[in-house]
């Protein structure tokens, strides 16, 4: 489940529940039609209500960051609780996408 | 090593089965009272395992999955993971952080955080006959978090 909120350039998607490869598709089609639909600047993916999540939330995030290259839009990751956190960091994707800090 | 239990759990490849699974497993491994960490290590760990089976040993056929979670003295878990699927034809580059064959949205870091989230990781394959994986854990638990 995806909540979005659009903020002068920036759209924030509130992403809930479990990330794993069987929700991840739904994640990715809402985040990308609604980019499509609004072409922000800079999209954040906020983890704050995401309770599990595997190495399909670090794909998600590596595919949003690429369609992001196609529309100019940065991505930023913010609010992960302690065990997004560790994958997103294991991940190294911390070196191409800013993890926001609250 | 002494077996103290055992839970063996079969389902089939399908990718609503992934949430199933590491939740039982998660269930199965509560009676060593881990912590909140070492729950969510376990279930990340076998969500990984099972999404390769279905992603990979199963894209192209139906098949099922086979889950032993077993545990022995000093708090000791095993997941064994297994398909009868494709096989893996080479491990040592499955296991590279990156790599994948899964195109689409895959991170290829399946092993990568199945090895950072587990004490040990053991993996097996013969193409055309399937593939097991075994995650070892040692379950610290609430009693060393405290002190």
């Amino acid at each position: 489940m995806v909540l979005f909120k659009a903020e002068k350039d920036t759209l924030t998607a509130y992403l809930g529940g479990d990330i794993d490869h069987h929700t991840s598709k739904n994640f990715r089609d809402e985040i990308d039609s609604e980019m499509a639909r609004l072409m922000p600047s800079v999209l954040r993916l906020d983890f704050r209500d995401v309770h599990f999540m595997d190495s399909s939330g670090v794909g998600l995030v590596m595919g949003r960051y690429k369609t992001g290259l196609i529309y100019g839009c940065k991505v930023v990751v913010a609010s992960m609780p302690p065990k997004v956190e560790k994958i997103m960091k294991m991940s190294g994707l911390g070196r191409i996408i800013t993890f926001e800090k609250e | 090593m002494k077996k103290i239990n055992e839970m063996k759990l079969t389902v089939q490849a399908k990718s609503v089965n992934e949430s199933f699974c590491r939740v039982a497993v998660a269930s199965f491994a509560a009676q060593l009272d881990p912590t909140v960490e070492e729950i969510s290590d376990i279930k990340t760990a076998v969500s990984e395992a099972v999404t390769n089976s279905i992603v990979h040993a199963y894209s192209a056929m139906n098949g099922n999955i086979y889950i032993t979670a077993s545990l022995y003295p000093d708090n000791m878990l095993t997941v064994r993971v297994r398909d009868t699927g494709i096989g893996i034809a080479d491990i040592k580059q499955a296991r590279e952080p990156l790599f994948t064959t899964g195109g689409d949205d895959r991170s290829g870091l399946g092993f990568s955080v199945m090895e950072c989230f587990s004490d040990k990781l053991k993996v097996t394959s013969k193409e055309g006959k399937g593939t097991t994986v075994t995650i070892y854990k040692k379950i610290r638990g609430k009693s060393v978090d405290e002190s």
